[in-house]
């Protein structure tokens, strides 16, 4: 029974790390850039959160009308003022810069906020579960999971039936000619970042209101993301999901075994699947 | 053998003669502080051979850092060798684990790759934390018989812990150059200027890059070995330190410029000056450097030595003619 | 004569440190067909890109409609009437055949050609419109490269050797469209391999080789064994 409650409780994990896994799937998808900074981001959004519920005592999940607009700005901006400048063939430059990032935004956080590690009351919702038969699932894991469906389902959406999707499409196939039909590529380069740093910060919020976090935190919601990203397969944000479900389980389970296992085992899943399906599970057809 | 070649060699000779005799003239801290700056000379070099070069971005070397420190805990608590001896370890050691990681790690797409190395040294670090016979996770010091069958006393094992630093640091830059003048080095070039190039003149890409990756591995490993001779005790959370061993050299290579052999002998004096004017500002010292490094990414990609060699044309340690330099 | 539409003064261009063109001088009279001819490599392609920001040049070296905008992105070019039909076709893989052409018709001026009138030029892209551009032939992907330009309801169209690759016939359909696209009101460059064809269908022809203008006038005032000639550069 302990390892039937394992696999439920991993799947629901695999929610939050859709969640780590999206910003980071969308931006590659659209720019091949990959933000070495995006667990630092997370973590910065729930320092935000943190700093917004303190000042207007809104809730948590509220506190996202303020933290969503304002991370998309940083990353509208980032991406509009530092990082479209060292777009192109060379892959250096860009992972470079997201690491600088990571190092500056760790560091500002300690400086700002100690290293006491911190958490999101979200009141009664943290400890609340449905029970169904043996097993008790929590709601908030259980609304973390639903809220990653949404968002993807909602981010589909965007890529295949809007104007902004054509126009995020039409870049990644070709930049050059995009721009000689009056695509305004900078922009859009932009707006991916914007539209990856609001669900960073759904991100945030949701990892701060589930467990404690410090300046610290970032690195290993990248790592986490990360994989769920190559388990899934690049270039899609259903298989993304997958991926994060496929190591939430694979953590459940080697924490089963051991408590120290519980990452190693999601790591292990991770290189498993480099070996057998290097493509990932649900890789998108060229 | 050109004239520039014959004139840096003879430099390097003097600098090493007057480094090597520093246990007359140096205090106890400043040979200390000259051994750390070789060795991260060292690691340096390595780095950029690999990202500057290769064009293999790994943000995982600590892995082998790590490997080499465990190396000597291995060699002389569990198998009861001296010391030195794990040196030659640590160098199959980190060069087998290199060409089992490069094997999965080179499926990943240029970016990925990098945190690949992460998880890759991660996973390490998690398995040397899980070995109770190697002190678990609060780690383990080098037991004193084996300390002392380096030398009898104090100051000659710091001697000897020094001289090998200085000659790791020296031998891996007189190495890196000598190779990038050989006939693979030439291969390497063209890869740093031209990947797509580089293929059309049958350059082996994955060849070159799995043995820059395995050897670079192997020789980070040995330098793991020394600096964990030097510190006497090995933890995880110290052996496989991503801030140490990995974030401290990356901006060293990046600042001083990368891609360049002189890049790492500039960017290590750049940030041991750094950390000498604001080693009491700790946190403040890393947000500096984090935002030095961005700016040198976004306005001279080429660094500081990037920036002289535009501006004066010098070049240090002259490697073959460049093919394109955009 | 009136001003011209679009115009190339002095223009020298380049990738980095590799100077293609020099000194480029170029007039294209409204409502007319200038043929760019010259062998691979003579810089066609690089004058183009040129010409529509796709590579740095000076601010004066191109003026289309009476102003200057050598100083202006890439992405302003559509919606002031300035459209590229580019070698290879290069349409979006990832967005279907109305997607692409909604894409330019988003990007570029409003007017007369929509979608649907593309959809009535070239009536076999009707029923693939929502099919991938991949799934085309080679010719069907020209038609919806060109309608790519053309619902962009541009002044001057710039064609990139829009036969290569194309099998002869199909070429012929292709160029068939090409007199109804002039009647519209629109101006265009063609560069294009086929001199002969060139000659009988351009008002005016400039020769380029090796980057430099060496020949450009009427096309009725040259032999087909002078353009040659200049052509290979003799």
């Amino acid at each position: 029974m302990a390892y039937v409650d394992a696999v439920v409780q991993g799947i629901l994990l695999g929610g939050l790390y859709a969640l780590f896994a999206t910003g980071l799937s969308l931006i590659f998808g659209v720019m091949r850039l990959v933000n070495i900074a995006h667990g630092d981001f997370i973590v910065l959004g729930a320092y935000l959160a943190l700093v917004v519920v303190q000042a207007t005592g809104l809730h948590p999940f509220a506190s996202l009308i303020l933290v969503v607009p304002l991370m998309a700005g940083i990353g509208y901006a980032i991406q509009r003022g530092l990082l479209n400048r060292t777009l192109g063939p060379n892959l250096l430059p860009p992972i470079l810069v997201t690491f600088g990032l990571a190092v500056v935004i760790q560091n500002g956080l300690l400086t700002l906020f100690s290293t006491d590690t911190r958490r999101l009351a979200a009141g009664p919702i943290e400890t609340a579960s449905l029970s169904l038969g043996p097993i008790s699932v929590g709601w908030l894991p259980l609304a973390t999971f639903a809220v990653a469906v949404v968002l993807i389902l909602g981010l589909e959406l965007l890529f295949y039936r809007t104007a902004m999707g054509r126009a995020f499409r039409a870049t990644t196939d070709d930049a050059e000619m995009a721009r000689a039909m009056g695509v305004n590529t900078r922009h859009v380069h932009a707006l991916a970042m914007a539209l990856s740093f609001a669900v960073i910060a759904i991100a945030g919020v949701f990892l701060a209101a589930r467990s404690n976090f410090d300046p610290f935190s970032g690195p290993a919601r990248l790592i986490f993301g990360f994989e769920a990203v190559i388990i899934g397969g690049l270039g899609s944000l259903w298989g993304t999901l997958a991926g994060g479900v496929v190591l939430g389980v694979a953590q459940a389970l080697g924490a089963q075994i051991s408590p120290q296992f519980q990452i190693l085992a999601g790591h292990l899943v991770f290189f498993l699947i480099l070996a057998v399906r290097p493509r990932g599970l649900f890789p998108r057809m060229e | 053998m050109s004239k520039s070649v014959i004139r840096v060699s003879l430099l390097l000779a003097v600098v090493t003669l007057i480094l090597a005799l520093a246990p007359l003239w140096a205090g106890r801290s400043d040979l200390r502080l000259i051994g750390e700056i070789m060795a991260y000379l060292a690691l340096a070099v390595l780095w950029n051979l690999l990202a500057g070069y290769a064009g293999l971005m790994s943000v995982g070397q600590q892995a082998f850092v790590g490997l080499g420190g465990y190396m000597l805990m291995i060699s002389t608590v569990m198998l009861g060798l001296p010391p030195l001896a794990a040196l030659p370890l640590a160098f199959v050691l980190a060069g087998l684990v290199a060409a089992g990681f490069a094997r999965l790690l080179f499926r990943l797409e240029g970016a990925y790759f990098a945190i690949g190395t992460w998880v890759a040294a991660e996973s390490v670090a998690l398995v040397f934390a899980g070995i109770p016979a190697l002190g678990g996770g609060a780690g383990m010091s080098l037991p004193t018989d084996a300390v002392r069958s380096i030398a009898a006393s104090r100051e000659m094992r710091e001697f000897v812990i020094y001289w090998l630093m200085l000659g790791l640091g020296i031998g891996t830059l007189v190495g890196a150059w000598t190779l990038i003048r050989s006939k693979p080095g030439l291969a390497l070039m063209a890869l740093r200027d031209n990947p797509v190039a580089a293929v059309s003149v049958g350059v082996n890409i994955q060849r070159i890059r799995f043995w820059t990756y395995v050897l670079v591995a192997a020789i980070t490993g040995v330098i793991g070995a020394i600096i964990f001779l030097q510190k006497l005790r090995v933890s995880p959370q110290a052996a496989f330190s991503l801030q140490d061993w990995t974030v401290a050299v990356i901006f060293i290579v990046v600042i001083g410029g990368i891609g360049r052999i002189e890049g790492a002998i500039v960017g290590t004096a750049v940030y041991f000056l750094l950390r000498e004017i604001l080693g009491d500002y700790g946190v403040t010292y890393l947000i500096v450097l984090g935002v030095v490094a961005i700016l040198v990414v976004s306005f001279s990609s080429g660094g500081i030595w990037g920036l002289i060699e535009r501006r004066f044309g010098w070049s240090l340690m002259p490697t073959a003619r460049r093919m394109t330099d955009r | 004569m009136s001003d011209p539409i679009l115009s190339v003064h002095g223009l020298n261009a380049g990738y980095g440190d590799f100077q293609a063109l020099f000194g480029i001088d170029l007039a294209l009279a409204e409502g007319s067909l200038l043929g760019l001819v010259g062998a691979n490599g003579a810089g066609k392609s690089t004058l183009f890109k040129a010409i529509l920001g796709l590579l740095p040049r000076g601010r004066e070296a191109v003026t289309f409609a009476g102003q200057p905008i050598g100083h202006l992105r890439p992405e302003a070019m559509l919606r002031l009437g300035l459209a590229l039909v580019p070698e290879g076709r290069r349409l979006f893989r990832s967005l279907s055949v109305e997607e692409n052409l909604q894409l330019a018709a988003q990007g570029g001026r409003r007017g007369d050609w929509t979608v649907e009138r593309v959809f009535d030029l070239f009536p076999a892209l009707r029923e693939k419109r929502h099919s991938p551009s991949q799934s085309l032939s080679g010719g069907q992907q020209q038609m919806v490269s060109i309608g790519r330009a053309l619902v962009a309801n541009p002044r001057v169209i710039l064609f990139d050797e829009v036969s290569l690759g194309l099998a002869p016939i199909i070429v012929n359909d292709v160029y068939a469209a090409l007199p109804a696209i002039l009647q519209s009101g629109i101006s265009a460059i063609v560069v294009e391999q086929d001199i002969e064809r060139v000659r009988r269908m351009a008002d005016t022809l400039v020769c380029l080789n090796e980057g430099r203008v060496v020949l450009a006038g009427p096309s009725a005032d040259f032999t087909k064994a002078q353009i040659t000639h200049a052509y290979f550069g003799g």
